[in-house]
């Protein structure tokens, strides 16, 4: 327990850092990048990940993918929290000349594996840098986080599709289920689900939990390194907004930033 | 002249830079077509099929190449470039990853197919994207030495290659980007061409020595980067410029000419080429009589030009 107090701690200051790079920038996707948090910290602190931020290029390391590209400035916050960068970098988001691209972009930063963004194009590079492992004879991992509104994309499909066929057991798809895209609700802009069926249709194992419990969140993901016959699939039940009280659920903040008064009440909330 | 399928090169090609165990071949169900199918007889454990999903292809050929693998994926020329567009833009060409594209069956000289399967906006559509390299070679020995030498490349390249047969006439053995070929030299007008048109351009300036007209034939494979060079002191020799190739006229060789003499060099030029319109079925012959793809009908649209 007292790892996961750890881990709670280490993700109030990643959701802070957040909250603080967003505001800086003026834009940015704030809800999305929220509803990650734990997940991210899961695979980076919680054990799960091989990494070593001070070799990044490291041919054994395990590799996520964030294929739900826009989340980015949660991704950024934890690898800086791991060490891949100096944290002063974050407060430079969306700004001309930063490495932190408003989307991931694998030529310019430290840690970040795949340019993702355009949706549906992760999880179909991370079905290739998982397919890579099996002709390198490689024993890494690729997780790859896609939103649940990036299921609507149909080049996801193809990437499943290939994942079953390849038998990729070394990819861990893990889907942020916050159920909340820009228009609206994903079941009344475009339902995509279930997922759960989706998955299994093209031979995935398929867990579903919750993406804010860490020793849920942790249990899952190791039983998932394990699977030695299929690709697995997480579907992660998630709060867009997560962590605080006045964006929780809230889709008008899935594209943007703070203000300097909400950043206030934000980071008090979060003390 | 030997006649044989620039296509057959890829293959060949694919098999020897096989020797390189980071070389993959991937395709999208038509590796007996584009001729990646070579590379799986030799090479079972590195061919992928990814089926009939050609984006999907284009985005695992990505992460193969973060991977440190050399991917090369084919499909034909009208599919590998436009349903797997986005995935060139956002993962190959946006992180400037060594992928090597091969575009088979491009063109009208597709034939049978019909103007859904033919490929005549590729070159534009590659072109268009930053770090994208763009090679039409002219016949199946160019097409070799630029499969091969794009091993050593750096970046995304297309590479584009024919369905049919079509005579084996350049002396490439080495392929350099960014070099054109001086096929033939003259004084009174320049063509320049590229895929089987430059044989197509040689014989067209063959036929307009009768007239007393002494063209200047390029073969400019290296579509992009344009051998500006070459292209500069021609038209500077000549002063007119004709291009031909078997694509529209709008954005492929003939575009990347004009927009390279317009500035440094201000000549004029013609382009020959699919008018802006599609195909349809038929055989290459007849399709090539159709939109003027003939010696004869090249021959007599610069004698005009030149007249006029």
């Amino acid at each position: 327990m007292d790892d996961f107090k750890n881990l709670e701690e280490i993700s109030k200051k990643i959701r802070r850092n957040i909250l603080i790079m967003l505001n800086k920038s003026g834009s940015g996707h704030s809800g999305g990048s929220l509803s990650i948090v734990d997940i991210l910290v899961s695979l980076y602190f919680g054990g799960i990940m091989n990494y070593n931020a001070k070799n990044p290029n490291w041919e054994d390391r395990d590799r996520l993918v964030l294929s739900k590209g826009h989340a980015c400035p949660a991704l950024y916050a934890t690898l800086a929290e791991a060490g891949y960068f100096d944290k002063e970098l974050l407060w430079t988001l969306r700004k001309l000349g930063s490495p932190l691209q408003g989307h991931p972009d694998s030529k310019k930063l430290p840690g970040i594996e795949a340019s993702t963004g355009s949706l549906g194009n992760g999880i179909a590079q991370a079905v290739g840098i998982a397919l890579a492992a099996k002709v390198l004879k490689k024993k890494y991992k690729v997780f790859c986080i896609v939103g649940d509104g990036e299921m609507q994309e149909g080049l996801v499909y193809e990437a499943l599709m290939a994942a079953g066929h390849y038998k990729l057991s070394n990819l861990i798809i893990i889907v942020d289920n916050n159920g909340l895209q820009i228009d609206g609700q994903v079941s009344d802009v475009m339902n995509v689900y279930p997922l759960k069926e989706k998955f299994e249709a093209f031979n995935f194992r398929v867990h579903e939990i919750s993406g804010h419990v860490y020793n849920n969140i942790i249990d899952t993901l190791t039983t998932a390194k394990r699977n030695v016959i299929s690709p697995t699939a997480v579907i992660a039940r998630t709060v867009k907004g997560m962590g605080v009280s006045f964006m929780a659920n809230r889709v008008e903040y899935h594209g943007v930033a703070p203000t300097d008064e909400e950043l206030k009440k934000a980071l008090e909330e979060l003390k | 002249m030997e006649k044989k399928a620039t296509r057959e090169a890829y293959g060949k090609a694919l098999v020897d830079i096989g020797k390189n165990e980071l070389v993959v071949a991937l395709d999208a169900d038509l590796s007996g077509s584009t001729k990646s199918a070579d590379f799986k007889k030799v090479y079972p454990n590195r061919f992928f099929n990814m089926g009939i999903a050609e984006s999907n292809m284009v985005d695992v050929a990505a992460g193969m190449a973060l991977s440190g693998l050399k991917p090369y994926a084919s499909s034909f020329a009208v599919f590998v470039t436009g349903r797997a567009f986005e995935p060139i833009r956002q993962s190959i060409c946006y992180p400037n990853l060594h992928v090597v594209l091969c575009g088979s069956h491009s063109g009208i000289s597709v034939g049978e197919d019909g103007g859904s399967h033919q490929a005549i906006v590729d070159i534009s559509l590659m072109r268009s994207l930053p770090n994208m390299k763009v090679i039409v070679p002219a016949d199946y020995k160019e097409t070799y030495a630029a499969v091969k030498a794009s091993l050593d490349m750096e970046g995304p390249v297309y590479i584009r290659t024919s369905r049919a047969k079509s005579p084996v006439f350049t002396n490439s053995d080495n392929f350099e980007l960014g070099k054109a070929q001086i096929l033939k030299e003259g004084q009174d007008a320049t063509i320049i061409a590229c895929g089987m048109m430059s044989y197509l351009a040689l014989e067209a300036a063959e036929l307009l020595k009768k007239d007393n007209i002494n063209l200047e034939v390029i073969n400019s494979a290296s579509v992009k980067p344009l051998d500006e060079d070459t292209v500069y002191n021609s038209a500077k020799k000549t002063g007119r410029v004709f291009t031909v190739e078997e694509h529209s006229i709008i954005d492929g060789l003939g575009s990347a000419v004009c927009e390279f003499l317009s500035e440094h060099h201000p000549v004029f030029v013609h382009k020959i080429g699919m008018e802006d319109v599609f195909g349809e079925s038929g055989t290459k012959d007849d399709l090539f009589c159709k939109f003027g793809f003939t010696k004869e009908a090249v021959a007599q649209r610069i004698k005009d030009k030149l007249n006029g």
